[in-house]
């Protein structure tokens, strides 16, 4: 069938109805079970190769038992108010305003939603859960016998001198007043490795949420560390990898690229930073259609010749 | 057939059902002559892969959350829901970059463009969230990273990074129920408005 066209007399920007031009054969249903077959034989064969990544997760006794001062210094921190959680903001907790988007305070308007008191919750609760001890009985009616003031004192001090230690070892802290808090700690310790310390931050059935338990986790840097030898930290496009050859969300490397500015991914404000440049991003291939200059790119560069370069042939031809 | 009248809230149902597509374009046996490229299996590929990804995750939910962990059978079905998400989101990034090079926009089609875009983004949502329910190291880790970036726009208040049954729920029901009505529209509007022409093509005059 030859087709000839007019000349067309509505702009250059006229696209005309699809419907109008000649048609060739066609099978959808072909097509639709040809690609299943083929792909699906894909997946199955890539799960039998490759396989999939299921490192087990780490147990607060796994952290216990593999660096047991970590989860000394995690506790001491958490009762001082000085542990990544302690300080968070929202939505744990008001010790903060949060990250800004320039004058935007998402954080903050986020509200606190998910309330947590990081030394009641993640340490004392636990403690008050787990204990059949008189002495860790007499270290919390102690503790909170003390005023706020005389509490973070004891806590600070106490973290203080282990972080004077050459390895964080409660043994080796120089005498001070650190009230309850050596006693307080090192019985988290002992609960911790003993096991089953997620569920007295959590006394339920059932598990599901793991907020709190995660944030304690996070708290001390037993996780963090883990992760970076997996090459999984943040300035190590960790967001879109996996831990060793396993392909991870690749299709994140757009939020993953700018945390390895220095300038937003060392920024206090480097996440929201983070989201501020994708949601431009976002937004300008999601408005493409209606963004002059942008939306002419594909004519200026004619990749298109190559997907159309038969019609342009026949056209040629006709001609 | 002419517009119905506004007393039948059916008839106009009927009537949009029906007029929405042009007749003979929702399964169609032909297509226009310029649509000869490789390129364009990709849409295709980008459908079929959805619902393996879909059909090999109804069989990991048959066998509950922490099924994969101790079966190799279960293990099996999340090595092929993994590829095939990796397989998903590759085609679909081809289909994308196709269409931008095609500007496939033209022609009223911005809709179909921003309808595309819009299945991406719900789909990188479930796949967050597929992450996040692993309940393994990968998902510590993942939650523990996520949440400063949601909290940090206020995001995190209402969704819990750090919470896995709120992460699989979303995963399974919520976010694919989304995928999937974006998706359905999305192909409502491409055999609606049918593949566009090339660049620079013109009425064609038989």
């Amino acid at each position: 069938m030859t087709t000839s066209t007019a000349p067309s007399k509505r702009g250059k920007r006229y696209t005309p109805d699809s419907h109008s031009f000649p048609t060739r054969p066609y099978d959808l249903l072909k097509e639709m079970v040809i690609a299943s077959v083929i792909l699906l034989l894909l997946a199955l064969a890539l799960a039998a190769g490759f396989g999939s990544l299921d490192e087990k997760s780490i147990t607060l006794q796994d952290w216990a038992k593999a660096t047991p001062f970590d989860v000394v210094a995690t506790a001491t921190g958490e009762l001082a108010g000085t542990t990544t959680s302690a300080g968070y903001g929202p939505p744990y907790n008001n010790a903060s305003e949060g990250q800004k988007l320039g004058p935007l305070a998402l954080q903050k308007w986020g509200g606190i939603r998910i309330p947590v008191d990081s030394a009641q919750d993640l340490v004392l609760t636990p403690l008050e859960n787990g204990t059949t001890d008189t002495a860790l009985k007499a270290a919390l009616a102690a503790w909170e016998a003390g005023t706020a003031d005389q509490q973070t004192a004891w806590a600070t001090a106490y973290s203080d001198a282990l972080a004077a230690t050459p390895d964080g070892d409660p043994a080796t802290v120089a005498s001070g007043d650190y009230g309850p808090v050596p006693v307080l700690a090192s019985s988290f310790l002992t609960l911790a490795n003993a096991g089953g310390l997620e569920q007295l931050i959590s006394p339920n059935f059932y598990g599901g949420d793991r907020t709190k338990q995660l944030l304690l986790l996070s708290d001390g840097s037993y996780l963090s560390d883990q992760a970076r030898a997996r090459s999984l930290g943040g300035d190590q496009w960790g967001m879109m990898n996996e831990a060793g050859n396993y392909p991870g969300q690749v299709w994140l490397g757009m939020m993953t690229f700018w945390y390895q500015i220095p300038a937003i991914g060392g920024s206090s404000n480097g996440d929201a930073l983070v989201w501020g440049a994708t949601t431009i991003i976002v937004l300008g291939f999601l408005f493409l259609p209606f963004l002059p200059g942008l939306r002419a790119i594909p004519e200026k560069i004619p990749v298109y010749k190559l997907v159309w370069r038969d019609y342009y042939r026949r056209q040629k031809n006709n001609k | 057939m002419v517009s119905p009248g506004r007393t039948s809230w059916t008839a106009w149902a009927r009537y949009r059902i029906t007029h929405t597509v042009p007749e003979g374009q929702w399964l169609p046996d032909r297509q226009p002559a310029y649509v000869a490229s490789w390129i364009y299996v990709f849409g295709m590929a980008t459908l079929v892969s959805l619902f393996i990804v879909i059909g090999s995750g109804v069989v990991l939910a048959l066998g509950g959350s922490e099924w994969w962990h101790t079966s190799n059978v279960g293990h099996y079905v999340n090595s092929v829901h993994l590829w095939s998400v990796e397989i998903f989101f590759a085609v679909m990034a081809i289909h994308l970059w196709g269409k931008f090079w095609m500007a496939a926009w033209r022609g009223g089609r911005a809709l179909t463009w921003m309808t595309g875009m819009v299945a991406l983004l719900a789909a990188v949502g479930t796949g967050f969230t597929g992450y996040l329910s692993q309940t393994n190291f990968d998902s510590q880790w993942i939650g523990a990273q996520a949440k400063d970036g949601l909290n940090s726009v206020g995001l995190g208040a209402w969704f819990n990074a750090l919470n896995p049954a709120a992460a699989l729920t979303l995963h399974i029901v919520v976010l694919p129920l989304a995928v999937g009505v974006i998706v359905i529209m999305h192909i409502i509007l491409v055999r609606r408005h049918g593949v566009v022409p090339p660049i620079g093509a013109e009425e064609p005059t038989s």
